[in-house]
């Protein structure tokens, strides 16, 4: 029965992965980068409920909170780099490189 | 067959305050070398002031032991624990080590007053009697030690203090230059005592004198032995001046004439012979090394005479000379007991008659603008009468003439030669007849004959301060030899020191037995054959060519060339290899290990490329494999 879960999870990250290696907007690779986590907090879930027992909920809870957190720093880095480049593009902000 | 008395330990009295014969110049040296300018004014005084102090503790030292009776004459004194287990510092005091401390501390002192005048013009005259005192105290722990150990550190002692002094005009390359070769060849001779002494203490256990007697020949294999003997012998020969180590001495003579006096002429190049003599037990238990010391000694006699024949600098060939004695003394000194005291006895009295002779050509030079060319001379008698008289009894003890010094003590030596062997002999007599040519020529060269100054030559007697020592330094070289020689005097004072034979030979005031008529036959033939050339027939002022002999002997028997071709090349050759296998081969390992690694990471570098997306893809790419891989130990 969690099969169906499962699948759904992995879609979901598969698809977040790909987002975040294929587009080019900054808000739009961090909204993959958050389905990727939601895809891992369906899988723990799923396997609470096969296993019977609260764990993977609990690690769930964590995952939201990081994410949420990460979610204030990341918004805060993209608006400031909009504000300073004029672009949401990653590949504009190459400036780091050997 | 009479071996050395026992070692008794002693306490108290002079004897057991000869410590202070080392203590008393190395404090002066310490003073002078420490307390810098400031001591300049008092310097050379203090100098001159330790040196007699030793000679007076010397002297003391030597009363108590003629006191003594002969078989209690060896004493030890203990001073402290050196290294435990291997080696206590202390003194022996015997009537081997007081003689050469007399002769150091006596000839020294004449030779630091005559020190006061010769140096006098010189600014630095304080570091001079510095040197002049570590090196006194340095030789008197050569001499005075009762183990190996010490007897080595007074032997560098003397290689450095030697160094310094050979180098004193440092600002002269020629000096700078002769320091440095009297360093590093002293070093070769350096490096057999000290495996010879390795080899003492890994086969008896025990560096000290005192274990190291007569009874060693049953304590070691003869081979050892022998080892042991040709090892010392080589310490010997760098120190001395022997063939094939004789190379530095007649470049040492850069070093100001009273140098040349006390250390290249009466003490410290015998050292050699001290060495063969203390080690007497090991060489007597050894013939083959005996006979290596005697052959060494004939061909350095001869080698040292032939060299003095040619050489036109005074010093130079005085130097020739003194290496011609040393091969006497040890030729003596290969002899075993019936020559030990013939070859210490000649060492006395070389150690008047040549720091005599030295300290006169000092004179010489002093009065002609330092000027060493002895066709440069001539002449100088009728100016510098007492410099001229005391050269000329100087001289006359060195050539062997008949009652003084050198007769009693050489004739001993080609006596004991002719009658152990008759070659050795013979070769000694040609030896002595060279001595009679060559000194003959540097008197008449100096003092007699026309004049041939430079132009701005103005010869003049020297101050008393340096006339005196010359003074009596001759008196020594008149009647020593006969004092020590006539009546077996010195040989029955040794005896308790190094042995004695079973029966000591005869002396004679005037020996007639065919080899001493044959050295005065050839003497004289030598010195008519000097007056012939050099006293009655005009001395070119200028050097001619001459026979390829005179440039064999001018260049020192080709020593140096062979020393440059057989040693200086193919260490040339080889630090030339060093260095190509060095730039080429080491520096290119890591020169090339260094460029690879910074050629590699320069285009690795390239991989920061700066697009997050790319590094998502590794790190998703990463993430994958390490997935791939958690799978597959898990099925496992």
């Amino acid at each position: 029965m969690t099969t169906h879960y499962l699948v759904l999870s992995a879609l979901l990250f598969a698809i977040g992965a790909v987002g975040v290696l294929l587009r080019r907007n900054a808000i739009v690779v961090f909204m993959c980068v958050e389905l990727m986590l939601n895809a891992c907090n369906l899988a723990f879930v799923t396997f609470a409920r096969q296993h019977g027992n609260l764990d993977g909920q609990l690690i769930a809870f964590f995952v939201m909170v990081v994410a949420a957190a990460e979610v204030v720093i990341g918004l805060a880095i993209i608006v400031m780099i909009f504000r300073t480049r004029r672009s949401a593009s990653v590949d504009d902000a190459n400036l780091l490189k050997y | 067959m009479e071996s050395p008395v026992e070692i008794i330990p002693h306490a108290g009295g002079a004897v057991g305050s000869s410590w202070l014969m080392i203590a008393l110049p190395l404090l002066g040296a310490a003073v002078l070398l420490l307390g810098g300018r400031r001591t300049d004014r008092w310097g050379h005084l203090l100098g001159v002031a330790m040196s007699l102090g030793a000679f007076a503790v010397a002297v003391a030292s030597f009363v108590e032991l003629l006191g003594l009776s002969p078989a209690e004459r060896r004493r030890g004194i203990g001073l402290f624990e050196f290294i435990p287990g291997m080696a206590d510092l202390g003194l022996l005091i015997d009537p081997l080590s007081i003689s050469f401390a007399l002769l150091i501390t006596g000839v020294g002192s004449l030779i630091h007053i005559y020190s006061i005048g010769y140096m006098s013009h010189d600014h630095d005259r304080r570091r001079f009697f510095a040197y002049l005192n570590l090196f006194v105290a340095a030789m008197l722990l050569l001499v005075l030690s009762d183990n190996y150990l010490g007897l080595f550190i007074g032997w560098e002692g003397v290689g450095l203090a030697s160094y310094l002094l050979i180098g004193f005009w440092q600002f002269k390359p020629s000096a700078a230059t002769a320091a440095k070769k009297a360093f590093i060849v002293n070093r070769v001779g350096d490096f057999g005592l000290l495996i010879g002494i390795f080899t003492i203490w890994t086969t008896f256990g025990s560096l000290a004198f005192r274990d190291l007697g007569a009874d060693v020949a049953t304590q070691a294999s003869e081979g050892t032995l022998t080892a042991i003997g040709l090892l010392l012998l080589v310490g010997a020969c760098g120190k001395s001046a022997q063939l094939p180590l004789q190379a530095w001495l007649l470049d040492a003579m850069e070093g100001p004439t009273p140098v040349s006096a006390l250390i290249h002429a009466a003490t410290m190049v015998t050292a050699g012979v001290y060495l063969v003599v203390r080690s007497g037990a090991f060489f007597e238990a050894a013939p083959t090394a005996q006979l290596v010391v005697t052959i060494v000694g004939v061909a350095t006699l001869l080698a040292g005479a032939i060299i003095g024949c040619a050489k036109d600098d005074i010093k130079k060939g005085l130097a020739g000379s003194t290496m011609s004695q040393i091969g006497y003394m040890m030729l003596g000194a290969g002899l075993g007991p019936v020559g030990y005291a013939f070859a210490i006895g000649h060492l006395i009295t070389h150690g008047f008659f040549k720091a005599n002779m030295f300290l006169g050509a000092g004179s010489v030079m002093h009065a002609m603008n330092d000027e060493v060319d002895m066709r440069r001379y001539g002449g100088l008698f009728s100016v510098m009468k007492i410099t001229a008289v005391t050269f000329v009894i100087g001289y006359l003890a060195i050539i062997g003439f008949p009652l003084l010094s050198g007769y009693y003590t050489k004739e001993g030596i080609i006596e004991t030669a002719m009658h152990h062997n008759p070659v050795l002999g013979w070769l000694a007599v040609l030896g002595a007849g060279l001595t009679g040519f060559y000194m003959s020529r540097m008197v008449f060269m100096t003092f007699f004959g026309k004049k041939r100054w430079a132009d701005d030559a103005h010869p003049h007697e020297s101050p008393a301060v340096m006339t005196w020592p010359l003074i009596i330094l001759s008196i020594g070289s008149i009647g020593l030899g006969a004092f020590l020689v006539l009546g077996n005097r010195f040989a029955t004072f040794l005896a308790p020191a190094v042995g004695a034979p079973a029966e000591l030979p005869e002396t004679h005031v005037f020996g007639v037995g065919p080899a001493a008529l044959a050295t005065l036959a050839l003497v004289a033939a030598g010195a008519a054959f000097a007056w012939m050339r050099y006293g009655a027939a005009e001395v070119p002022a200028v050097a001619p060519r001459g026979s390829f002999l005179t440039a064999f002997a001018r260049r020192d028997l080709y020593g140096d060339a062979l020393n440059e071709s057989l040693f200086m090349r193919p260490g040339q050759w080889l630090t030339r290899l060093s260095v190509f296998f060095d730039n080429r081969g080491i520096d290119g390992l890591v020169n090339g290990l260094a460029a690879g690694i910074g050629g590699t990471s320069g285009r690795l570098r390239r991989v920061q490329t700066g697009y997050v997306r790319s590094y998502a893809l590794s790190i998703f790419f990463g993430a994958a494999v390490v997935a791939c891989a958690l799978l597959y130990v898990g099925n496992m």
